[in-house]
C-alpha cells in the first residue's frame, strides 16, 4: 500500500513523501488524534541548530498520538482497538527493565532503560513521526486503551515521560519525601505534579513558576509560589525541574538552593544552551542530579493506568486545547500556530 | 451496507508497453490494483470490495490476491463488462445477488489505476453519499480549459475558477443510480463517459468531493514513470496553495 508521509522539508513548510509500507508484517495504525510537543514547534520553527536541521529534516513531525488499529496480520489486535503508540523505537523491540537478568547483554539491555539506549530511535527525532496517513508499526510499540476520551490518550506519550521521572525519583532518591518540588507552570510541571498527587498522595506537592495565571491552574497541589516570592525557610526533599529553555539556569539554581541536603534534583527541561550550576552547594549539600527524558513501554502502561482514573482524567482534560480538525497542509499550519499560542498543550483530529 | 467497486475491466491497450492491462504492471515490486486494493481495504466503513476484471484476466487476479495475502472473504473478484458502467453494473448484480436490494446500499467506485487514493478521500466520499446520494471526487483545473467543437479553434474558454477535474472515486447509493440509468435512452446511455454523467443528465444532484492531485490515474507511459519515481525516489511532492 502506498502510504503518504507528511515531512517538515525545512523550517515551516511540509511536503509528502510516498512510501510503500507491507500491511502483512506489522500493525497498521490509522493515527486519530495528536499532540503537539515543544520539541516538534522547535523543529517547526526552525528554532533548532542549523546542523542539526539539516541532519534530521526531512522528517514527519509529532511523537504524541492515539490511534485506531486498522489491521494487524500479527493476530494481537483486533480492527477497530483503540492505542497508543509508543515513539521509542529499540534496535531490539524487546522491552527489558533495569536488573531483568535473563535479558540480552550486548547492547546493556538489563542496564539501561530503552528511552536511553544507544540503538533505540525515537520517531520524529531522527525518524518519521506519526503525521502519516497510516502508521505501520510493531505490534509491542502499541498500548491498547478504553474509556478514556482519544483528546486525552493523545498526551498520553506526554503523561508517561512524567510516570518515567516519578518513578526514576522513587527509585533513586532517599526515603524523605515529604515535601517535593516542582520548578516551572507549563504543562509538563502540571503533568508531573499530577503524577505525583496520584502516587505520593502523602508528599506535599509545591509548585514554583513566573505566571500567577498558569499557577492557579494547579488547583490540586500543596502550594504554589512565585519565583521571585518563595519564603526563606522553604526546603524541598527533592524536585523536578521542568522549565528548560533561558529559565533553566535560575530554575536548578532556584532548586540546588532550596534543597534539602542529599535532594535528588530531577532535570527535564531541554536547553539549547549550557547552564552554569552551582556545583559548590551541590557538592555541599551531597545533591544528586539526575537527567531524565522520554519514556518506554512500561511507563506507557503506567500512563495508561493512571490515566483510568476519572479524576486524573479530568485534571488532564483541563490543560488540553482541542484546535479544528486538521485536513490539510494549510491545517497543519493552523495547528502549529495556534499552538504558540495554546498556555498547555494543543491537540487535534487528524482527518488528513 | 457500504460495498467498494475496483474497476479494472480494461485491456490496457493505451499503455503500447505490455501484454498486460496496466493495473497489473508492477509500481515498487507490487501490481498496481494490489496497492490500490489495499488502501481500500484500510477504509473500514467499506464491508465488501468487489473487483471488477476483464474476463481474461479472472485467474490472474486471484493468483496475485492469493500471493499478496488479500485473499481475504470480503473481497470478490467478479467479471467486468465491456464499458467502464457495464462493469459497475455487473458488480451491483452481483451484489444484490448476495445482499438483495436496499436504499441504503452505497457503492464506492474506483479505477484500479489510481493507487494514490488516500483514506480521507474514500471516507468523504462515503460520508457525501450517504448525505446527498451522490458524490465525485475532484481537483481544481489548474489550467485553463478552451472549448473547441471542431479541433480546429477556440468556441469558448470557461471561467477557471469553475472548472474542475473529474477523479474517482465515485459513489453512489444503489438504488439512485440504477434508477436514474433506467431512464436513460439509448442514445443517451452511448455518451456515458462515467457513472456521474448518469446522474447529472437525470438532474441528480451530484456533491463534490476534494481530491488530491497526486490521485492519479495511471493511463499512459509517462504516467506509470511518474507513478514509478513518486514511489521508487525520495523525490516529494512539494506543498501545494489553494489558488
Amino acid at each position: 500500500m502506498i502510504n503518504y508521509i507528511y515531512q517538515l522539508t525545512s523550517p515551516q513548510f511540509f511536503s509528502v513523501k510516498y512510501v510503500d509500507i507491507d500491511i502483512n508484517k506489522k500493525v497498521i495504525v490509522r493515527p486519530r488524534y495528536m499532540s503537539i510537543c515543544h520539541a516538534d514547534q522547535r523543529y517547526y520553527l526552525g528554532n533548532r541548530d542549523l546542523k542539526v536541521l539539516n541532519e534530521k529534516l526531512p522528517m514527519a513531525l509529532i511523537h504524541e498520538c492515539c490511534g485506531q488499529v486498522v489491521m494487524d496480520k500479527t493476530g494481537q489486535f483486533q480492527p477497530g482497538q483503540l492505542v497508543v503508540m509508543i515513539p521509542n523505537q529499540p534496535a531490539n523491540s524487546l522491552d527489558v527493565l533495569p536488573g531483568d537478568d535473563s535479558a540480552d547483554l550486548t547492547e546493556g539491555h538489563n542496564i539501561f532503560y530503552e528511552n536511553y539506549r544507544s540503538d533505540s530511535k525515537f520517531l520524529s527525532s531522527g525518524a518519521d513521526g506519526f503525521m502519516r496517513e497510516f502508521v505501520d508499526i510493531a505490534p509491542d510499540r502499541l498500548i491498547p486503551f478504553e474509556d478514556i476520551p482519544l483528546q486525552t490518550a493523545a498526551i498520553t506519550e506526554f503523561v508517561s515521560v512524567a510516570c518515567h521521572a516519578v518513578s526514576r525519583l522513587m527509585k533513586v532518591a532517599h526515603n524523605r519525601r515529604e515535601n517535593i518540588g516542582v520548578w516551572g507552570d507549563g504543562a509538563l510541571s502540571y503533568v508531573i505534579a499530577t503524577v505525583l498527587r496520584a502516587t505520593m498522595p502523602k508528599s506535599k506537592i509545591y509548585v514554583i513558576g513566573k505566571n500567577q495565571r498558569k499557577l492557579s491552574r494547579f488547583s490540586f497541589v500543596t502550594k504554589t509560589f512565585l519565583t521571585y516570592n518563595i519564603p526563606k525557610d522553604f526546603k524541598v526533599d527533592h524536585a523536578f525541574e521542568c522549565v528548560g529553555g533561558e529559565g533553566s539556569p535560575d530554575a536548578i539554581n532556584d532548586m540546588i538552593q532550596y534543597a534539602n541536603p542529599q535532594a535528588t534534583l530531577m532535570l527535564m527541561g531541554v536547553s539549547e544552551n549550557r547552564v552554569p550550576i552551582n556545583t559548590r552547594l551541590v557538592l555541599e549539600k551531597g545533591i544528586s542530579l539526575i537527567g531524565c527524558s522520554r519514556s518506554g513501554r512500561a511507563d506507557f502502561e503506567s500512563a495508561i493506568s493512571l490515566m483510568a482514573t476519572q479524576r486524573v482524567r479530568r485534571r488532564l482534560s483541563s490543560i488540553i486545547y482541542e484546535d479544528a480538525p486538521v485536513k490539510n497542509f494549510d491545517d497543519m499550519h493552523r495547528a502549529f500556530a495556534a499552538d504558540l499560542n495554546t498556555p498547555f498543550k494543543t491537540v487535534f483530529e487528524w482527518k488528513v | 451496507m457500504i460495498f467498494g467497486a475496483i474497476l479494472a475491466g480494461g485491456s490496457g491497450t493505451r499503455m503500447h508497453i505490455s501484454s498486460m492491462p496496466k493495473q497489473f504492471l508492477p509500481l515498487d515490486n507490487k501490481p498496481i490494483i494490489i496497492h490500490t486494493l489495499e488502501k481500500m481495504l484500510m477504509c473500514s466503513k467499506i464491508d465488501v470490495i468487489y473487483i471488477g476484471v476483464n474476463p481474461a484476466w479472472l485467474g490472474h487476479m486471484s493468483d496475485i490476491l492469493e500471493k499478496y495475502e488479500l485473499d481475504y472473504d470480503k473481497v470478490i473478484v467478479v467479471p467486468g463488462g465491456k464499458s467502464r458502467n457495464d462493469t459497475i453494473f455487473n458488480i451491483i448484480a452481483e451484489i444484490e445477488k448476495t445482499y438483495g436490494e436496499n436504499d441504503e446500499h452505497i457503492i464506492v467506485t474506483h479505477d484500479a489505476v489510481r493507487p494514490f487514493v488516500t483514506l480521507r478521500i474514500l471516507d468523504e466520499n462515503i460520508e457525501n453519499a450517504i448525505t446527498y446520494g451522490a458524490c465525485d471526487t475532484v481537483i481544481s483545473a489548474v489550467d485553463t480549459i478552451v472549448v473547441s467543437q471542431d479541433a480546429e479553434q477556440i468556441d469558448s474558454i470557461p471561467d477557471r475558477a469553475k472548472m474542475y477535474q473529474g477523479q474517482t472515486p465515485q459513489t453512489f447509493k444503489i438504488n439512485l443510480l440504477k434508477s436514474l440509468y433506467k431512464e436513460l435512452k439509448p442514445s443517451e446511455k452511448n455518451i456515458l463517459t462515467d457513472a456521474c454523467k448518469i446522474c447529472v443528465m437525470k438532474g441528480a444532484p451530484v456533491k463534490l468531493v476534494k481530491g488530491n492531485s497526486s490521485n492519479i490515474k495511471i493511463t499512459t507511459i509517462s504516467d506509470y514513470n511518474i507513478a514509478k519515481v513518486i514511489v521508487g525516489s525520495d523525490i516529494v511532492e512539494a506543498e501545494e496553495k489553494e489558488h
